[in-house]
Parts: C-alpha cells; sequence; structure tokens
C-alpha cells in the first residue's frame, strides 16, 4: 500500500526552543494513524507543517503523493485539516461558514449545495445548520467544522486533537465518524494526548515525546513488544524512594518479574513486568506479606499503550502532561509560531 | 464527463477532488474573492453599528470641525472652511476605513479562522486583499454619500457626473493602497496589540501632515514637503480641485509642491503608482510561511 503521508526527518525550533527534534513516520493510505505524545511534545508543530502553516527548518513532507514543500498548494487541495480548537465566526451561520469553505475550495455551487446537506444530515447537524455558529455547544462546533474540513473530499484527513474538550457524548459521536470515514477510503491521521482515543480509533501509532519519535506500529504490536503484564504496586501512599528501591531488589529476585519501573510522580509506585500467569499477582503479595510490607494498592493488567510509553520514556503520559503544564508558556509558544 | 454528486450514505463519500470540473486560476480568484466578501457584508448586515457610527463619523466632523472656522474670512480658503473641508473629509473617512481592514483579518489570525484560508488551495492570497478593498470601497461609497450629501446642504454643491466618477476613482486608488499596507501589516505583525499602534501612530500625523484640514501655503516649508509626500494630499486635491472646477481639466495644477508644480493628472497618476507599489511590496509578507 502507498503512503499518503510521509514525515522524514521533520525538524523545526521556534528561536531557543526544539519543537521537533527529528520526526519520521508515514501513514498508509486507508488507515487512521493516531500521533500520540503529552502537550509540548511536538505533535501541533508536526500538524501544522504537514498543513502549510509552518515552514519546517528541514526535512521532508509528503501528502497523497505530493511534496509539501514543493507544491504546496497542490498538497492543500488534498488535505483536509481540523485544528485543535475551532475557530469558527459566530457571526456566520454553519451555512454560510460552509458555503465560505466552499468558495475557497473551488466547488461548484451544485456540488457545494449537495455536499453540504449531505454532511449537514450525515453529522446530525440539519437542525443548526441556519443558526449561527455563536450559540453552538462544543460539541456541534466540533462537527460542523468537521463538515468543513470534509467538504473538499480531501485524500487525508488531519485532525489535531479531534476530541479535546469534549464530553464523553460527543466524543463518541466524533469516534464513530472516523471509523465511518475511515471505511470510505479516507486516510486520517490524528493526534491525541488521549490514550483511549487512540487505542480505539487508531490501526497505527506513532508515539512522540520531547520532538521526537520513540515508537511506530499497531497498538497490539506495540504492547506486545513490550511482552507480559503488568502489576502497578503502591506499598503506601507516598513511598519513599529507598522503600521503593529495595522493593524493587525484593521483587526483581522473583522469577517471573522482568522488569521494575519505579515511578516518582505516582508517590514511588512500581511498575512491574511480569511474564503472564494466574498466580503472579498472589505471589507478589506474598512476598510483600513475608517481608512485612503493607500494601496501599496492587493492580494486574495486560500492557496499555500508556506502558509502552511509560517503557520509553520511565514516566507515564500523564506525569508528562504535569511536567510540561507546568513549564510551557503557551502564550509565548503562540507568539513564536505567529512569527514563523 | 458526468458528475456524480449524490451521497446518500458515508460509503458514498469518497475522495475525489480530481472529478471536479477543471477550473481556472482567474475563475478561482474570482470565487473565492466573492466567498470572502460575502463573509464580510454578513458581518456588516449582522452588526450595522459599524455602518451607522461609519457614517455618523464623518458627519460630525464636517458639521463641528467645519464650524471650527466658520467666521474666518473666506478669501483665505478660497471658500468658507466647511466647504474647503469636504475632500479632507472624504478621503480621510476612507483612509481611515482602509487602515483598519487589517484588524478583523488580524482578529481571524489570532483566533486561527485565517488558519482555515491558509490551508485551502487559493489561488492567491491577494484574494484575502481584494475582499476587504471591496468591503471597505463599498462601505466608503456609502460614507461618501453622506459625506457630499450633507456638504450639498451646507452649500457646497454637488460634483458633476464625470467629477463624481473621478472621485470614486481616487477613493478606489487610495483603498486599494492603503489596504493592501494595511494587510501587510497584518501578516508581519505578531498581534493585533501592535496593529493597533501601528494604526494610532499613523492615522493623525498622515492628517495632520496633508493638505486635508489647511492648504499648501499655510504650512513651513519642511510641512509642505512631508504633506507633499504624503499619498493623501494626492487624493485631496484632486477631489477639491473637482468641487471648485466643474470644468476641470487634466493639466490644470492642483499642488504646488516645493519642488514642482503637480498637474490634477500627475496627481492621479501618483495615487495609482502608490496603488500599485503597496500591492507589490507586501508580496512577500503574504507568501509567509509556505505560499
Amino acid at each position: 500500500m502507498a503512503a499518503a503521508v510521509v514525515v522524514k526527518n521533520l525538524r523545526k525550533s521556534y528561536g531557543s526552543s526544539i519543537a521537533v527534534q527529528d520526526v519520521s513516520f508515514e501513514v498508509q493510505a486507508g488507515e487512521i494513524f493516531g500521533l500520540l505524545g503529552p502537550n509540548g511534545a511536538g505533535k501541533t508543530t508536526t500538524i501544522r507543517c504537514l498543513c502549510t502553516l509552518t515552514k519546517p527548518d528541514g526535512g521532508e513532507l509528503e501528502v497523497a503523493g505530493v511534496s509539501v514543500l514543493k507544491d504546496p498548494r497542490s498538497a492543500r487541495s488534498k488535505l483536509g485539516y481540523i485544528a485543535q480548537e475551532v475557530a469558527l465566526d459566530k457571526v456566520l451561520t454553519g451555512r454560510e461558514l460552509l458555503n465560505l469553505q466552499a468558495a475557497i475550495y473551488h466547488l461548484p455551487k451544485a456540488i457545494a449545495n449537495q455536499r453540504i446537506e449531505f454532511l449537514t444530515s450525515i453529522l446530525g447537524l440539519t437542525e443548526y445548520i441556519n443558526k449561527k455558529t455563536g450559540g453552538y455547544s462544543g460539541g456541534l462546533k466540533r462537527r460542523l467544522d468537521l463538515a468543513a474540513g470534509l467538504l473538499h473530499q480531501p485524500e487525508v484527513l488531519i485532525l489535531d486533537e479531534p476530541t479535546v474538550g469534549l464530553d464523553i457524548e460527543s466524543r463518541v459521536v466524533v469516534w464513530d465518524f472516523l471509523r465511518q470515514l475511515k471505511s470510505t477510503g479516507t486516510t486520517i491521521l490524528l493526534t491525541s494526548h488521549y490514550l483511549e482515543e487512540v487505542d480505539a480509533l487508531a490501526d497505527r501509532v506513532g508515539i512522540i515525546d520531547a520532538g521526537k519519535v520513540i515508537a511506530t506500529g499497531t497498538p497490539s504490536e506495540l504492547k506486545d513488544r513490550l511482552g507480559g503484564e503488568r502489576i502497578t504496586l503502591r506499598i503506601r501512599e507516598f513511598t519513599t524512594s529507598a522503600e521503593a528501591d529495595s522493593t524493587k531488589d525484593l521483587l526483581m529476585k522473583l522469577p517471573f518479574v522482568q522488569d521494575a519501573i519505579i515511578n516518582a510522580n505516582q508517590g514511588n509506585s512500581l511498575n512491574l513486568v511480569v511474564q503472564a500467569s494466574d498466580d503472579a499477582l498472589s505471589k507478589v503479595q506474598a512476598t510483600l506479606k513475608s517481608a512485612g510490607l503493607p500494601v496501599f494498592g496492587i493492580a494486574q493488567s495486560r500492557p496499555s499503550l500508556d506502558d509502552v510509553y511509560l517503557a520509553a520514556t520511565g514516566k507515564t503520559l500523564m506525569d508528562a502532561e504535569m511536567a510540561t503544564a507546568g513549564s510551557r508558556d503557551l502564550k509565548a509558544e503562540k507568539k513564536q509560531s505567529m512569527k514563523n | 464527463m458526468t458528475i456524480s454528486t449524490s451521497p446518500k450514505t458515508i460509503a458514498d463519500w469518497q475522495p475525489r477532488t480530481d472529478r471536479l470540473p477543471q477550473t481556472s486560476a482567474f475563475s478561482d480568484f474570482v470565487q473565492e474573492t466573492l466567498g470572502l466578501t460575502t463573509r464580510l457584508f454578513i458581518q456588516l448586515k449582522r452588526r450595522p453599528s459599524t455602518l451607522v457610527a461609519g457614517i455618523v463619523q464623518p458627519l460630525m466632523w464636517l458639521l463641528l470641525f467645519g464650524a471650527l472656522f466658520q467666521n474666518i474670512p473666506k478669501d483665505l480658503f478660497g471658500t468658507d472652511y466647511g466647504h474647503f473641508l469636504g475632500a479632507g473629509v472624504i478621503v480621510f473617512t476612507a483612509f481611515v476605513g482602509a487602515l483598519n481592514a487589517g484588524l478583523p483579518v488580524m482578529f481571524d489570525r489570532e483566533f486561527g479562522f485565517l488558519n482555515r484560508l491558509l490551508v485551502a488551495p487559493l489561488a492567491s492570497r491577494y484574494s484575502i486583499v481584494a475582499a476587504s478593498a471591496i468591503y471597505i470601497i463599498a462601505l466608503t461609497l456609502l460614507q461618501v454619500v453622506a459625506i457630499v450629501g450633507l456638504s450639498a446642504l451646507l452649500g457646497a454643491g454637488l460634483p458633476g457626473f464625470g467629477g463624481a466618477a473621478i472621485i470614486l476613482l481616487v477613493v478606489l486608488l487610495l483603498v486599494v493602497g492603503v489596504t493592501a499596507l494595511s494587510l501587510g501589516l497584518t501578516f508581519a505583525l505578531p498581534g493585533h496589540i501592535e496593529l493597533i499602534a501601528v494604526i494610532f501612530v499613523a492615522n493623525l500625523p498622515l492628517l495632520f501632515a496633508s493638505t486635508a484640514l489647511a492648504p499648501l501655503s499655510f504650512m513651513p516649508t519642511w510641512l509642505q514637503t512631508i504633506a507633499c509626500l504624503n499619498p493623501l494630499s494626492y487624493a485631496i486635491e484632486p477631489i477639491r480641485y473637482l468641487y471648485t472646477n466643474p470644468q476641470w481639466q487634466w493639466s490644470s495644477v492642483i499642488l504646488h509642491a516645493p519642488w514642482a508644480d503637480v498637474s490634477f493628472g500627475t496627481a492621479l497618476l501618483v495615487l495609482t503608482g502608490f496603488a500599485v507599489v503597496s500591492l507589490v511590496i507586501i508580496q512577500p509578507l503574504l507568501r509567509r510561511r509556505l505560499a
């Protein structure tokens, strides 16, 4: 199958801050590819470069066989872009916005009207389409934005955090729609910092951290690659690092424990990688009991994408989120990106 | 070629941009410009306060500022001051409208709406300039009609048909030039605070350093020089000349610049040059990112 999106050695800095260090991945035609990573990992910059909104410092970009850097106008006609923040003109009605969208994609009036009718009905917007978008809920805005991005029937739909800030119901509507859209042959590239979103939607995943892709594959491939099962253990609500270290040494002696990672951000909890077995959990509990250690919480699970991220970076996605949330200056980043 | 465009289920939704009829770059440009212009007029219709304020403000200028020198000796301005001021108010109204044209685009940029346009395969980003210019020209025409109407009521008379056409041409050239510069700044500056600062700084000095409020002969030589480098003077003087000379001629001298006399025809050429140069110099700014 041909690659519908190619990103090769992409680099982009804003002043002294490196947004994307070296990002490479390919999206095959007709698949949903999820770019997963915490906020600030470089997802949006990658997307902005692909959509011709930001000029990269280096690298190659292709959409539907067209070089984004050499022939941006042709690339634009092949891609649909749904930004993270839905930007609508609140004075316009939904239909007026879609008419404008049709005009800037040069659709003949008759075709535009038919597509608008189709998209509004399939996205459940018929009742609202003649109302001003200023009164729309978050879910309605997102659905109208989807209709706008799809009006020119792009070969590749690129969505930046498509369900951020949406309630569960709207999120499910968007997910279902994207699955249906995939069945029509449209290639979908989405970014997300929601594990469950990528797990539920994506055929393949690229995990991005600090401006680099650290793993690529199908969700099950990535999880299987890690192997075994996971036991998440908290001895106390807040365990000291010395006690966590000694517990780690103790449990590593068990023959079925393959690895143990101390998660300092979660009160020094222990994430054990164990061989799949029915009695691993009870054996760990028994070992702790005989060493006189308490158990605050313990759970066994199949590896998740978060474990993939944890294994590669030593922190969970949520911890990475918390760390960047405190250190990012979003205003400065926005200003910087407007200059570039 | 028949185009099947009646999808009934999601299964009919196929990426098929290649099956659309071929269009020329020019028709694409016209279509996108019309789409963008329509948006601006819908905004105006739903927020009529912009229009009301835009018409009331120049009329206030004409009434209040015009009355300020009511009792000044008539031979000083060749006519009474209210009549003298009319051309200045017309041009300044068009200028301010065009100078502010970048603001809504800047807000679009800040709120992300402009990205919608920048990721679209626009035939040219000049369609954004064209749409703003068409909108400002239409708005200015309504304002000019109100100003000319009030001036007539105040006794300034009405320009002839040819004169009115040239007033329209002058307004058009000025608006195109200034709108282009304003949008160039919109793409170049980091945000609306900076754009407003530039508009603030440019606004009144350009008015004072023109022949809008007083004739060139009132000014010291250094200010005369600045006023004769100011494109606004090349818009004001032709309109003033048309108002006072129903039998106008291209060769009539309308401005005594310190370095040469400027004829009516030359003033219009200067204004045309200003519009063309403005359009050309903003090209690299519109092409920023990946045009």
